[in-house]
């Protein structure tokens, strides 16, 4: 015979315990990879820097001006309760009190350097929203939703050692935010809790909720969830 | 012995009434077919699928430029938000059609003509749909974030619109891929196993040795593949029903006169078979005359997909006529004037155009010489084709450009980038046909042996000749 002989057999026994090994392990190789992936782009530490402190020009403490000399939220963030955004202070506010106070604390270098120069300090914005989210602080103040429901317990946010200050608290994710434009009885409070960033909801926060919601006449779950209502 | 016989097949004369030329034996079945794959690689093949690589390549780059310019390249605009891009995947999806519709449904229906061109066809709507699948990723602007559509849990806090049919479209295209290639693949299994077996180079053996898993021909496997042939095509079957009913309430599902029609589904369904079917036409004329299988893929082959032209044509047509009807029985003056400005407004030829190529130009088929002359079926075949892109044409553009108020009205062109890309998509077509061609045996041998074996089964009980068991148990093994 002029042709070659070949064995009809390609492959040894083995193989079909190698061809489920790989079977096998593309399956698990996939889920993993999926998993991590997935774990990843849901991770509030990872992707928005849940807990991590942001640093900022000047070392200020939210701590010492706040819980250890009882500044008013309003001091400094004036136009929250009417603009849409809870605005940071000019370097004036500061100037009021540090022109007599401790002029000449290193940490303070910035703050006097803007005050001269009259160029405003380039404070690190924490709590980034994406542009195509019109997000309105007067009207969730308005409507019982306090500083800390979204920016946590500020008022114990200090710097030290040049590292910290403000951190996010709440990953700020579409889905978080629908969280309370779904149920917003498990987040309201009284108005007169709603700078108290100690504030905790009381045992029968729903029950209050309920009430609050009448009472502040926020809209029901359909209309708050609407993608207007955020994206315009 | 059936097996050593050798004919020359290519000098019987083929009278148009028989699916499987005379004179064919399992082992001519066996090496024709498989032979085609295992030759070596023919100059022609090469500079085919090196154009075809050209035309992917323009795709490539069009993407790219989209990609990074934003879908502002395209001629779309306000009034008229869907363009080319969605003409296009419906013509694709469309095309699709046929192959799924000869594998699940004439299967079902035990047509035996649908042996010789079911792999090709199923081969057709797999890279149909690749095409067409681009283009919906691409038309939202933002195909980086296209997983969105899925359902699983995300940041957002939110599901898919599951009301939109545009959502419907993500999972019955989804499904009808998937769906596709399984089905596909299953029925390539026996074939790859029969080329491992024929295979002298060590690589082919090795390649077909792995992508046939182990078949070894025992009545376990042939048992079971019979078995997962039969769940997909049942699988298959109202897929062929759902994908293109879904894509129809794309339209159907919004409020403009033209789409907020109820035909829509039935209509759409039919517009693809007949498009698909077209496509399967054009495809296998070259192919059978370049590839010599003239004795598997017959005139018959022809006639009937001819038939199956002219009936899902006269569904097309029918459907035509009933939206022209709905919009004067309506009474409604937008319908009124959508008709008559699809009729006679600034796009009015191509209505026309349409009615020429889907209506008038099949009609042709009614003559069973036209059924059966190759430049009656590539002239059909080529104005189906360009007919059903006017359909899709006529139906996006004609209800978008002018709708309720004249102050918003428009026009549409499609830009030299819709132009592109739609070319381009052939080059995708063709690189995974070509590709195809090489690789696997484009008719499924499988099949053909069980009716080659069918055939002949008939005849002796025609003849009389020999005891059927007989005959049965002694001479015709099911494969090689």
């Amino acid at each position: 015979m002029a042709q070659v002989y070949r064995s009809p057999q390609v492959f040894r026994p083995r193989a079909n315990t190698l061809f489920w090994l790989a079977v096998l392990g593309l399956i698990l190789g996939a889920s993993v990879a999926l998993g991590l992936l997935y774990y990843l782009t849901v991770s509030p530490t990872f992707v928005r820097l849940v807990g991590v402190p942001i640093e900022q020009p000047v070392p200020f403490s939210h701590q010492l001006h706040v819980s250890g000399l009882r500044l008013q939220c309003l001091y400094c963030h004036t136009n929250v309760t009417e603009s849409a955004y809870a605005n940071v202070p000019a370097t004036q506010t500061c100037m009021t009190c540090h022109s007599a106070v401790k002029p000449t604390s290193p940490n303070l270098s910035n703050v006097v350097a803007s005050w001269e120069s009259g160029t405003p300090i380039q404070w690190n914005k924490v709590h980034d929203l994406p542009d195509f989210v019109y997000f309105n602080h007067s009207i969730h103040v308005a409507k019982g939703v306090g500083c800390s429901t979204c920016h946590g317990n500020i008022a114990q946010m200090g710097y030290t050692n040049n590292v910290g200050g403000v951190y996010r608290v709440e990953p700020l994710y579409m889905g978080w935010c629908l969280g309370c434009h779904r149920a917003p009885e498990n987040y309201v409070r009284p108005q007169e809790e709603i700078f108290n960033t100690a504030w905790e909801p009381p045992a029968n926060q729903v029950e209050v909720g309920q009430q609050l919601v009448k009472e502040y006449g926020i809209r029901g779950s359909y209309e708050l969830t609407r993608c207007a209502i955020c994206h315009r | 012995m059936q097996y050593a016989q050798t004919t020359d097949t290519k000098a019987i004369h083929d009278d148009g009434e028989t699916i499987l030329l005379p004179g064919e034996t399992h082992t001519s079945i066996s090496s024709s077919i498989g032979g085609i794959v295992l030759s070596p690689t023919a100059v022609g093949w090469g500079v085919a699928i090196g154009i075809s690589v050209l035309f992917l390549l323009a795709l490539i780059y069009s993407i790219t430029y989209l990609i990074a310019a934003g879908v502002g390249i395209w001629g779309i605009n306000q009034p008229v938000g869907w363009g080319a891009d969605i003409i296009n995947f419906v013509w694709w999806i469309g095309i699709g059609h046929a192959g799924t519709l000869i594998s699940a449904i004439l299967l079902l229906l035990r047509q035996q003509w649908r042996t010789s061109i079911n792999r090709f066809a199923e081969a057709m709507t797999i890279f149909a749909v690749c095409c067409a699948g681009i283009y919906p990723v691409l038309h939202t602007g933002r195909p980086w974030v296209a997983y969105w559509i899925l359902p699983y849990p995300n940041t957002l806090g939110m599901w898919p619109q599951f009301q939109s049919p545009l959502a419907w479209d993500v999972f019955a295209i989804s499904t009808y891929a998937t769906v596709s290639v399984l089905f596909w693949l299953t029925g390539l299994i026996p074939d790859f196993a029969l080329l491992r077996d024929k295979a002298q180079n060590q690589i082919a053996r090795l390649f077909y040795g792995i992508i046939s898993l182990g078949w070894r021909g025992s009545a376990k496997h042939w048992h079971r593949y019979e078995l997962a042939s039969l769940l997909l095509a049942g699988l298959s079957t109202p897929l062929v029903v759902s994908v293109h009913s879904i894509v129809s309430l794309d339209f159907a599902a919004g409020i403009l006169p033209g789409w907020h029609v109820t035909v829509f589904p039935p209509y759409f369904v039919a517009g693809a078979v007949f498009a698909g079917f077209a496509m399967v036409v054009l495809l296998m004329l070259p192919i059978r005359k370049i590839y010599h299988l003239e004795a598997y893929i017959t005139v018959k082959h022809f006639d009937l997909m001819a038939k199956v032209i002219l009936a899902t044509g006269m569904i097309v047509l029918y459907g035509y006529i009933l939206e022209l009807f709905y919009a004067w029985y309506s009474g409604n003056i937008y319908e009124t004037f959508f008709a008559w400005n699809r009729m006679f407004g600034p796009y009015g030829w191509s209505f026309w155009a349409l009615i020429l190529c889907n209506g008038v130009a099949p009609q042709l088929f009614w003559s069973k010489r036209m059924r059966q002359s190759v430049p009656a079926l590539i002239f059909v075949s080529v104005m189906v084709s360009i007919g059903m892109w006017l359909e899709r044409f006529v139906i996006i553009v004609g209800s978008l450009y002018r709708d309720f108020l004249p102050s918003s009205w428009g026009y549409y062109t499609p830009s030299f980038w819709d132009w592109l890309m739609y070319i381009g998509t052939f080059g995708l077509f063709f690189t995974g046909m070509f590709l195809f061609i090489r690789l696997a045996p484009m008719i499924a041998v499988s099949e053909m042996h069980a009716l080659l074996h069918q055939k002949k089964e008939e005849e002796h009980i025609l003849s009389g000749e020999h005891d059927h068991a007989e005959s049965h148990g002694q001479s015709h093994p099911q494969t090689a």
